[in-house]
């Protein structure tokens, strides 16, 4: 019984089965009845087309790469363009003993040791079947001699291709960037965002700075070229191609006489100062100090170079106004007084009599001014301008710290700025809840006192602190900082301006404006610590001095007595706004271990002032380095 | 004396597909020696290829299909092991993470998987005793789902749909309802244009890409303008044994391996190609002969499976060669260069002999 059953439905499966099998051999056909009507289609109807396609038969698609975009600064000064030159290329995958091979060619047309070393170094970046440059920049006769001899070099090629080329050289070299060769990074990254068929042909891509930020921009649309080529593979007629877009040219707000006129004035001192139009938030300098010739990395920098530039103690690799972060020191004082008076502390006619020091109730612990005798009577104004710390020490502690840093984090402090640059470093606003998700630790409130006057665990980068500046100048209306204000294409010559965009407002009365403001400006007139910065300038500048602490030893830093004690100075900060009631620039300095901001960061700022506001040059300097921390100007902030 | 030595090697060699399968390689052959601008040494090491996958052919055909089913849980399950071990240990090579090594040998798993999935999910279905449920369907779901998945996840998408295939013919020819699959084709071509709506303009223009490779001749559609030029220049007659320029100079990639199809296209022409096609047509209806005809569920199911997968390379690979599909990357059967893919292949071709070979013995 079981048996006939098993049977009935052995037959009755097999049966579905082969309907099923039916079915499938049905589909099966009609795939390859399409198939075959494809080939009829390609290899009958469209015989012609493909067979002119294919005459002769030698049809290549070759990228046409385009013309990378001009940097350009504000009045129309060339920071980055291109150019041709023949390059000595080698495809290692098509040549048997390269060694032997360079050796040969070496014969023809010179090969340096440097040029090995950085033919060494690409080549074991890149794969075997892409063609590597032994030599770059080669001159006519050079280009002849080996074009006469290439019969003997399979392999080996002259190309000739656009190259970057930054004429300023160390002039601003932070914020253009550079480029550099693509790496597998690169290529990742290309893959990722859908733009590497764009990249076919291209050798380059903007690794910092504008260069990189803007790249897409940058770059351009890469044309092709349908090519016949003879039986060797060389291009004998072009038979139709796509043309490629340029890409297009960015105009900087930067205007690079200003920073020249900065970089100069700073001499020898390492350090950063961005100087920023607070109406609109048009960065006008953006200087790091020291700084490095971009041309050194476009086609790959040799090993000695960036030894020498990555390991020197001056960091000139760093882009300081971003990436520096140090501690804002007295120049945080004119946004914690707002703080204060936003919060109706501190009104006049409130004053204290400063005895030289601070304590905690209940504290024996003396919290020193800088002054060890005190200021004697001092209201909000005048704390500003003598930088009284025993009067912040105070206002701090009955402030609070949330209280505090929310307020500060208005003017962007502890947040990025949002500049166009990539890397931005948002430096730290200190607060309980931060301490205790980064240290476990408590907030002790000694440590509220201290964050008073920008001392403690506050850091801000330059940017920051000139935004800040800028967004004070500018009435509590932060606008977002931005190296490029219009990207113009090229072909077409249509330029597109980069709208000012406001990141954020803040209330200030004009009450609290006026105080912080005639105390700012106060400070560049006599009985203040930047009277220098003030002396003869026909413009009413609004400025606050400070001094960071400079704590530990770096790492990798060799112990040479001399060079510690230099390095162990404080770091001298400034930062100002001019004309005082229509400002037009706000500029923020560092000096690293400049000792004192009215000393030798304040005469730098003011260079940048009589320039952009006057058009005044500076007088010639007459040593490389500003003096030393002099004695005369009043011993702190 | 070398008679009976002949008759009992090719005992349970299918006369029929062992012909159709030596005119296929030798095709192969002529187009490889071409294709690889005339240099022997690589016809050579695919003539070394075509005798092992031969041996491995021969002796999986000398196992009679009992064996095979008992061994397709273990297979199974060994090759997801590897897999698993591979998503963990792989060796990352070209951005993709395939292969396992395992002290001495380096492997592949989704090549095992590739017999081991139809294999399985065959088992799973001779086990049920009644005519299958969608309950059992969906089951064997899960079985295909998970290393599809693993596969897909290494990335390598052309295996994993290959195998994804093979899993679906099992599962069509074991009697998933129709309900199911014309509900399952209109719930596709109705959410299609919604998860269009969907996309980022980015992955939009991927797509467009992948099914118009015109507008993008220097990435994605270099290779399929190159193929279609080299195909459509051969034209009726083609332009003769290496004689094809598209092929002999540096224009089609892959030219070798899942190109080759473009270059036997430009030399052989259409009649060439389908010469070549009926080939593939005789091999198949073989092979479903073979599956019509088997004695049991598990039989029926495998058999049909690899018949249809065999086909499923065949149509994707010329397909894609031909500008219909998009590129993926998937050999063409018997003619491409490779020795993997040629050896799973061939052992597939000796469970279908097998399965022919074995019948007469176990019913008389």
């Amino acid at each position: 019984m079981r048996t006939r059953s098993e049977l009935k439905n052995y037959q009755h499966e097999q049966h579905y089965f082969r309907i099923r099998l039916a079915v499938a051999a049905v589909f099966v056909l009609a795939c390859f009845s399409v198939l075959g009507m494809r080939l009829f289609y390609l290899q009958v109807v469209k015989y012609d087309h493909f067979q002119t396609m294919a005459e002769n038969n030698r049809i290549s698609v070759v990228p046409i790469v385009p013309n990378r975009g001009l940097i350009l600064d504000r009045n129309g000064v060339v920071l980055a363009h291109n150019f041709f030159a023949y390059t000595l290329e080698l495809t290692p995958a098509k040549i048997d003993d390269v060694e032997a091979t360079i050796d040969e060619i070496a014969k023809l047309v010179e090969v340096s040791s440097l040029d090995r070393k950085r033919f060494k170094k690409l080549r074991a970046q890149s794969h075997s079947f892409e063609s590597v440059p032994l030599r770059t920049h080669l001159n006519e006769v050079e280009a002849a001699r080996f074009a006469v001899n290439r019969y003997r070099f399979p392999g080996v090629e002259i190309r000739s291709r656009l190259f970057r080329h930054y004429p300023e050289k160390k002039l601003g070299s932070h914020f253009i960037g550079y480029i550099g060769r693509i790496n597998d990074k690169d290529l990742k990254a290309l893959e990722e965002s859908g733009d590497l068929s764009n990249y076919k042909g291209s050798d380059h891509i903007g690794k910092s700075g504008v260069e990189q930020f803007y790249e897409r921009s940058l770059h351009g649309v890469t044309g092709s070229q349908q090519v016949e080529i003879d039986a060797d593979g060389h291009a004998v007629r072009v038979l139709s191609s796509t043309a490629p877009v340029a890409g297009n040219n960015l105009v900087l707000t930067i205007d690079s006489k200003l920073q020249r006129i900065a970089e100069e004035a700073f001499g020898d001192w390492r350090g950063a100062l961005v100087a920023i139009n607070p109406t609109n938030g048009e960065v006008l300098a953006y200087i790091s100090q020291p700084t490095f010739d971009p041309n050194l990395f476009v086609d790959g920098i040799d090993t000695e170079n960036w030894k020498a530039l990555n390991e020197s103690l001056d960091r000139p690799l760093i882009n300081r106004p971003m990436r520096g972060i140090y501690p804002p020191g007295s120049t945080l004082k004119p946004f914690v007084a707002l703080a204060g008076l936003d919060a109706g502390k501190r009104e006049p006619p409130f004053s204290i009599s400063d005895p030289g020091y601070f304590t905690l109730p209940g504290s024996s612990h003396r919290y020193r001014d800088w002054k060890p005798s005190g200021h004697g009577r001092v209201d909000m104004r005048r704390a500003i301008t003598v930088s009284c710390d025993t009067f912040f020490y105070g206002l701090a502690v009955e402030l609070g710290i949330e209280k505090m840093a929310s307020y500060l984090r208005h003017f962007g402090f502890g947040e990025k700025t949002g500049i166009d640059m990539n890397g931005e470093m948002s430096g730290l606003l200190p607060t309980p809840e931060w301490k205790k998700r980064r240290w476990k630790q408590p907030w002790y409130p000694g440590e509220t006192v201290i964050v008073g006057i920008g001392q403690g665990y506050t850091l801000v980068t330059p940017l920051q602190l000139a935004q800040a500046t800028a967004m004070f100048a500018n009435n509590g209306v932060a606008m977002r900082p931005h190296l490029v204000s219009a990207i113009q294409e090229t072909d077409s010559g249509r330029s597109k301006p980069v709208t000012p965009v406001v990141v954020d407002k803040v209330t200030i009365t004009p009450e609290h404006m006026e105080i912080v403001k005639l105390a700012m400006r106060d400070v560049t007139l006599p009985g203040g610590t930047a009277v220098s910065v003030g002396a003869g300038a026909p413009y009413a500048v609004a400025a606050k001095t400070g001094t960071a602490q400079v704590i530990g030893i770096k790492q990798g830093e060799k112990y040479d007595e001399s060079k510690i004690n230099e390095r162990h100075r404080d770091h001298a900060l400034f930062i100002a706004f001019a004309p005082m009631d229509a400002p037009k620039i706000a500029v923020a300095v560092i000096v690293e271990n400049g000792s004192h901001g009215g000393s030798t960061a304040g005469p730098i700022a003011r260079k940048v002032m009589d320039y952009y506001l006057l058009g005044k040059m500076p007088d010639p300097p007459k040593e490389p380095k500003p003096a030393k921390p002099p004695v005369q100007e009043p011993a702190h902030d | 004396m070398i008679n009976t030595i002949f008759r009992y090697l090719t005992r349970h060699i299918d006369g029929f597909l062992m012909g159709c399968l030596i005119v296929a390689a030798l095709t192969g052959f002529t187009v490889l020696y071409s294709a690889a601008g005339e240099e022997p040494h690589r016809v050579m090491s695919q003539g070394i290829n075509l005798m092992v996958a031969l041996s491995v052919m021969w002796v999986v055909s000398n196992i009679p299909p009992q064996h095979l089913e008992r061994a397709a849980l273990p297979l199974f399950l060994l090759g997801l092991l590897l897999l698993v071990g591979v998503a963990l240990f792989g060796e990352i090579s070209k951005g993709a993470r395939r292969w396992l090594h395992l002290g001495v040998v380096r492997i592949q798993p989704s090549e095992i998987m590739k017999i081991a999935v139809p294999m399985m999910l065959a088992w799973y279905f001779s086990k049920r005793e009644e005519t299958p449920k969608l309950f059992d369907h969906a089951i064997a779901a899960v079985f295909l789902g998970i290393p599809v998945i693993l596969i897909m996840k290494q990335p390598d998408l052309g295996t994993s749909l290959m195998i994804a295939a093979s899993g679906f013919y099992v599962l069509f020819l074991a009697g998933l309802s129709w309900k199911l699959l014309v509900g399952a084709g209109v719930l596709i071509a109705a959410g299609g244009p919604i998860f269009w709506t969907m996309l980022h303009d980015y992955q939009r223009r991927r797509i467009e890409i992948l099914f118009d490779p015109y507008q993008d001749p220097l990435g994605a559609g270099y290779h399929t303008i190159q193929s279609s030029i080299a195909l459509g220049s051969g034209g009726i007659g083609g332009k003769g044994w290496l004689k094809g320029t598209q092929s002999q100079l540096d224009f089609l990639p892959e030219r070798t391996t899942d190109f080759i199809f473009a270059v036997y296209g430009e030399e052989f022409g259409l009649v060439g190609n389908l010469l070549l096609l009926f080939l593939f047509t005789l091999i198949i209806a073989r092979g479903m002969w073979i599956a019509a005809h088997a004695q049991n569920t598990f039989s029926r199911l495998l058999a049909g499976s690899i018949t249809l997968t065999f086909f499923t390379y065949v149509f994707v690979n010329i397909g894609m060669v031909s500008g219909i599909l998009p590129v993926v990357g998937v050999p063409l059967p018997l003619i491409s260069y490779g020795g993997t893919s040629l050896v799973t292949l061939l052992l597939g071709f000796g469970i279908l002999m097998s399965i022919q070979t074995h019948k007469k013995l176990v019913t008389t």
